[in-house]
Order: C-alpha cells, then sequence, then structure tokens
C-alpha cells in the first residue's frame, strides 16, 4: 500500500491480502458469526440444557472417551511406525512410507462401509474375533475405536517422523559411550526429544476424531446413549427441523475444536522453539558445525 | 536417513528390531492394508459382470459425474484463494498475521457436520438469506450451489497451507530481482513465483482434489440426498449400501479407492520431484552465499 516503504519492493500486496480476507470472512469468519449469532438467540437456560442433555452428555462421553483411546493407540503405535520407517531398512520401506497417508486419501465413506464388513460377525476380523473371543467390534463403541484409529494413522506418523530423521547421531553415541543402555538412551534422551512432537501428532490426532462423521457412522450402529456420537446427534436433530438444538450442540463442539486448535498451535510453537534451542546446544561445541 | 551406511554404534539389537519392524507391519496391514484389499474383494464377490452392471447403472454414472464437476469448480478457487494468501503472508509484514494464518486452519478444526449446519443456518428455509432466496426461486441447500459451498469450506487450507512454509523459506530475493529488472507483477508471477512454486502447488492441488471427491459429512447435511440428482460418490455409496446393495456400494466405493490410489502415487511423485530440486538447490546455495 505504501509504495515509499523500502522493504516493499514486490507489488500485489494490498491485492492479495484484500482478496485472501474477503474470501475467508465470506466463506468462513461469517458463517461461524452466523453460527454463534444464532445460538445467542436463546435464552442462557435454555442453551444449557440443551448443551447437558443426557443423549448429549452422552454423546460428548463416547466422542471424547473413543477419540482419546484412538489417539492414545495411534501415539503408540505411529511412533513405532515412524521409527521403523526411519531407522530401518526392509523389504518395500518406500511402498509402506507411501501407504500411511492412504487415511488422508480414501474417502471417510469407503473406510467407514469397508471396516464395517471386515469387523461385522461375518467379516474376515470380525467373524474371528467374535468366534474366538466373544469380542464384539461392529455396532458398539469398540467399532468407533477402529474407524478413529484408521483416520488418525498419518496424524502421529506425519508429525514424529521428521523430527526422528533430524536427531544428531552424536547425541544417542554420547549416550552410549557414557555407558547407558539402549533403554536408558531411548527413555532419557530420545523419547523426551521426540515428546513435543508426539504430544502435537496425538492432538492432531484426536482433533480429528472429535469431529470425525463419514467412518464412524457405518460402523458405530449409533444407539441413543451407547454409540451415538456428537456430530451425528447434531444430524439427528437437523432431520427433525429442530435447528436451534443442532446449533447448540455445533456451538458446544465449535469450542472444543477451537481450544484444541490452540493447543496444537501452541505445542508446534513449544516443539520448533525446543528444536532450535536443541540444536543450537548441540551445534555450540562443535566447531564445523556453526555455519 | 541412511542407517545402513553409518553402522549406528548405539543401534537396537536384532530383536529388538525384528520385533518393533513386525509391529509396525501388522499395524499397517491390519488397518490400512486389509480395509484397501477388502474393498475390492467386495465389489468383485460375484464377478466382474455384476460389478461392471452397478458401475454403468445411471444413478452411479450420475454421481461420478457430479463428483468430478464440483472438484473441477472447487479447485480454482482454492488456487486462487491459495496463491493470494501465501503472497502476502510469506512476502510482507503486517499485524495479525498469525490470527490470519489461525483463521486458515479452521476448516481443518471444524467437524465437518458442523461446517454443513454453517450453510444451512444462512441458505437454508428458515436461514437469514432464506426467504429471499425462496422469494426469488433460488435454490442453493438440497442443491448443488451449496454442496459447492460447503466443499469450498472443508478444502479451504490446503492449498494455501501448501504454499506458506514453501514461499517463506524460497525467501522473496528472486521476485524482487525481477521487479527491479523492470517486470511487471504478471510478468514476475509467470516467468518467476509460479515456475519456482509449481511442485508445491500441484501437491495442494493433489489433496484438496481427493478431499473435495471424498467429502462426506459437509456435503451429505446440505445435499439433501436425491437420487440421480444430488447425489456425490461418496453420497450414493451410502445410499447402496444401506440398501444392503453390497456388490453396488462397494463397486462405488472402488472407484473412490481408485481415485485415492491415484492420489497416493501422484503424492509421492510430486514429493520426490520436489525433494530432488531442494537438494538441487541446497547443492547450489553455497556458492551464491559466499557472493552475499
Amino acid at each position: 500500500m505504501n509504495r515509499s516503504s523500502p522493504h516493499r519492493v514486490l507489488p500485489g500486496f494490498g491485492l492479495s491480502l484484500g482478496y485472501a480476507l474477503v474470501y475467508l470472512s465470506l466463506l468462513v469468519l461469517i458463517p461461524l458469526g452466523g453460527l454463534i449469532a444464532r445460538s445467542m438467540s436463546l435464552s442462557w437456560a435454555d442453551f444449557w440444557h440443551i448443551a447437558t442433555s443426557d443423549r448429549a452428555l452422552a454423546a460428548y462421553r463416547i466422542t471424547f472417551g473413543c477419540s482419546l483411546l484412538a489417539a492414545l493407540i495411534n501415539a503408540v503405535f505411529g511412533l513405532i511406525v515412524a521409527w521403523v520407517l526411519v531407522r530401518y531398512d526392509f523389504f518395500g520401506k518406500r511402498f509402506i512410507d507411501a501407504a500411511v497417508d492412504l487415511p488422508f486419501a480414501l474417502p471417510t465413506a469407503v473406510a467407514g462401509i469397508t471396516l464395517t464388513t471386515l469387523y461385522a460377525n461375518t467379516g474376515w476380523i470380525g467373524s474371528w474375533l467374535e468366534g474366538a473371543l466373544g469380542f464384539k467390534v461392529a455396532f458398539t463403541p469398540a467399532g468407533i475405536v477402529v474407524a478413529l484409529i484408521f483416520i488418525g494413522i498419518p496424524f502421529v506418523v506425519r508429525t514424529v517422523q521428521p523430527v526422528i530423521e533430524d536427531i544428531e547421531s552424536e547425541v544417542e553415541e554420547a549416550a552410549a559411550t557414557l555407558g547407558a543402555t539402549r533403554l536408558q538412551t531411548f527413555v532419557r534422551v530420545l523419547f523426551p526429544a521426540l515428546f513435543p512432537a508426539l504430544l502435537t501428532g496425538f492432538t492432531l490426532a484426536f482433533s480429528r476424531a472429535v469431529g470425525e462423521y463419514g467412518s464412524v457412522v457405518f460402523i458405530a450402529g449409533n444407539m441413543p446413549m451407547v454409540s451415538e456420537i456428537t456430530p451425528l446427534l447434531i444430524i439427528g436433530k437437523l432431520e427433525q427441523y429442530d435447528v436451534a438444538g443442532a446449533t447448540v450442540l455445533a456451538v458446544v463442539m465449535l469450542v472444543i475444536s477451537f481450544v484444541l486448535l490452540l493447543a496444537i498451535n501452541t505445542l508446534q510453537w513449544w516443539a520448533a522453539n525446543r528444536h532450535i534451542a536443541n540444536r543450537d546446544e548441540a551445534a555450540e561445541p562443535l566447531v564445523g558445525e556453526a555455519a | 536417513m541412511s542407517s545402513s551406511v553409518h553402522a549406528r554404534v548405539s543401534g537396537e539389537s536384532l530383536a529388538v528390531r525384528y520385533t518393533l519392524t513386525a509391529l509396525a507391519l501388522a499395524f499397517m496391514f491390519l488397518f490400512l492394508g486389509l480395509p484397501l484389499l477388502a474393498v475390492f474383494a467386495e465389489a468383485f464377490r460375484q464377478g466382474l459382470g455384476p460389478y461392471w452392471t452397478a458401475l454403468v447403472e445411471p444413478d452411479t454414472r450420475h454421481a461420478i459425474m457430479l463428483t468430478v464437476l464440483i472438484a473441477v469448480v472447487v479447485l480454482p478457487f482454492n488456487i486462487f484463494f491459495g496463491l493470494a494468501a501465501a503472497w502476502a503472508v510469506a512476502r510482507f509484514e503486517f499485524r495479525g498475521k498469525s490470527l490470519l494464518l489461525t483463521f486458515i486452519d479452521l476448516p481443518f478444526a471444524v467437524s465437518p457436520v458442523v461446517a454443513g449446519l454453517l450453510f444451512i443456518l444462512i441458505f437454508g428455509r428458515n436461514g437469514w438469506l432464506g426467504p429471499w432466496l425462496q422469494a426469488h426461486d433460488i435454490k442453493i441447500i438440497f442443491a448443488m450451489p451449496g454442496m459447492i459451498i460447503a466443499t469450498l469450506f472443508i478444502t479451504l487450507p490446503y492449498i494455501a497451507r501448501e504454499l506458506i512454509p514453501l514461499m517463506q523459506s524460497q525467501g522473496k530475493d528472486e521476485e524482487e530481482a525481477a521487479v527491479s529488472l523492470g517486470a511487471t507483477g504478471l510478468q514476475m508471477l509467470w516467468r518467476v513465483t509460479l515456475p519456482n512454486i509449481k511442485w508445491g502447488l500441484l501437491y495442494g492441488v493433489i489433496l484438496a482434489n481427493a478431499r473435495a471427491m471424498g467429502e462426506f459429512g459437509a456435503v451429505s447435511v446440505v445435499s439433501g440426498h436425491i437420487r440421480g440428482e444430488t447425489n456425490t460418490l461418496p453420497l450414493h455409496v451410502e445410499i447402496l449400501y444401506n440398501e444392503y446393495n453390497s456388490v453396488g456400494a462397494f463397486a462405488a466405493a472402488s472407484v473412490l479407492a481408485l481415485l485415492a490410489l491415484v492420489t497416493l502415487v501422484a503424492k509421492t511423485v510430486v514429493e520426490w520431484r520436489m525433494n530432488k530440486e531442494t537438494a538441487m538447490l541446497d547443492a547450489a546455495l553455497p556458492m551464491e552465499s559466499t557472493s552475499a
């Protein structure tokens, strides 16, 4: 805008920022504002009554419980997958590496019907689980967890993988030279370095799981109070033309996603700072590394 | 990266290596490999004939067309927004930049169902613009415009989030040089900026396209599920599945699974090209920095 500024040689600041802001406002900010405005047309007592009805509370419990469990399982196995992909060589490694992103690429409805078919009592996995162990997965909360594990896989792997790649082998070698066992090195040296990224990946997977709909509705069974997730409850209210009820639940979910988004940004900032701090500390004694 | 080249003093024992690798592969097979196999196994359960019949059924064909059409309409909007946002964020300093970045991320954080609801509240029968739209006989909700808008919302971050870090890491020297040598804004964009970011842009387009074609929740809320009219392929999969038409549902699903596989291959190829170019750039950098 201000052409006399010496830093602004490049053209198009006003145009690009203006376009981006208008587009973002029309598509995201105004609609979100509208949702919040609509929920405010209710009295606080009404809002609270809908937001904390038994059925809504049960839906939150199921949504957050299943999301938490799935994200935890993803954190454990995602760390193992990332570690194996970075550190070990084996046949088909590049293929496996590319396959990690399948849940990003496969439409959720496809994942939903496929997992349901696999885990139903006639499916490849379900028939075995029910026959041998008497454990029902499809049409129970366990099925929700399975679907949420599927969609969460890439988040942990893809946030942890670059951090493992960047760990200086000197650090591990120093620990080993000083007499640490491999397990001690992992627990005391490697894991603390990986932890911020692992936590970020966990939160990303959790945040995605909380809002997930497509892959869950098929396998969940959708019994009110037992296996009904919050997004489905919103759709149920819409189908009964209860727009106010849907709006209240949507605002509750929106606030939670906003908190999660803030947490993710803070975590990423923390991880980045720690990463830089660690690198600088590590680089200082080594003369050649400084450049 | 090349752990085999430098034998690690501090590597795990062979037993631990094998156990971890086996665990990782078992997890990947159970949660990714098996579902992918199952899509095709179910689709071809009754052989090639029924599969083909299910695919060329008019409603399925219409759903494929609609899915492609929505993606074709949505992607140019995303490209323009991505370019504009990345240009502003990566090339200029201004207040509220991190807030803008958070806003760009919002559609990632909002549940697809909530995204659909947002547009019902605006364009629906009892929405803000509902009465006006009805008076003028314009249909947005339960029609294609609503589905396009919902898809625009869902896919908004993809290209911008790809371009912003890329353009930040590339710096603005080349563009400043072009402008000071007398290039117009458009010439600079066409000859310098776009060639520099083409792989990143393509990467973003691939991801945004996969999401646009595969979106279910948001589109489901605004579509109204009118067969042969407002059913995209993912919605059609749901309808067929709920009618216990397993072969039909999985035949349609197999098309989407194929799209996912193509997406993964294209993504891997583009990643490979991008890495090659950064490697070339890194190799060229030391010479440049000595003169700077």
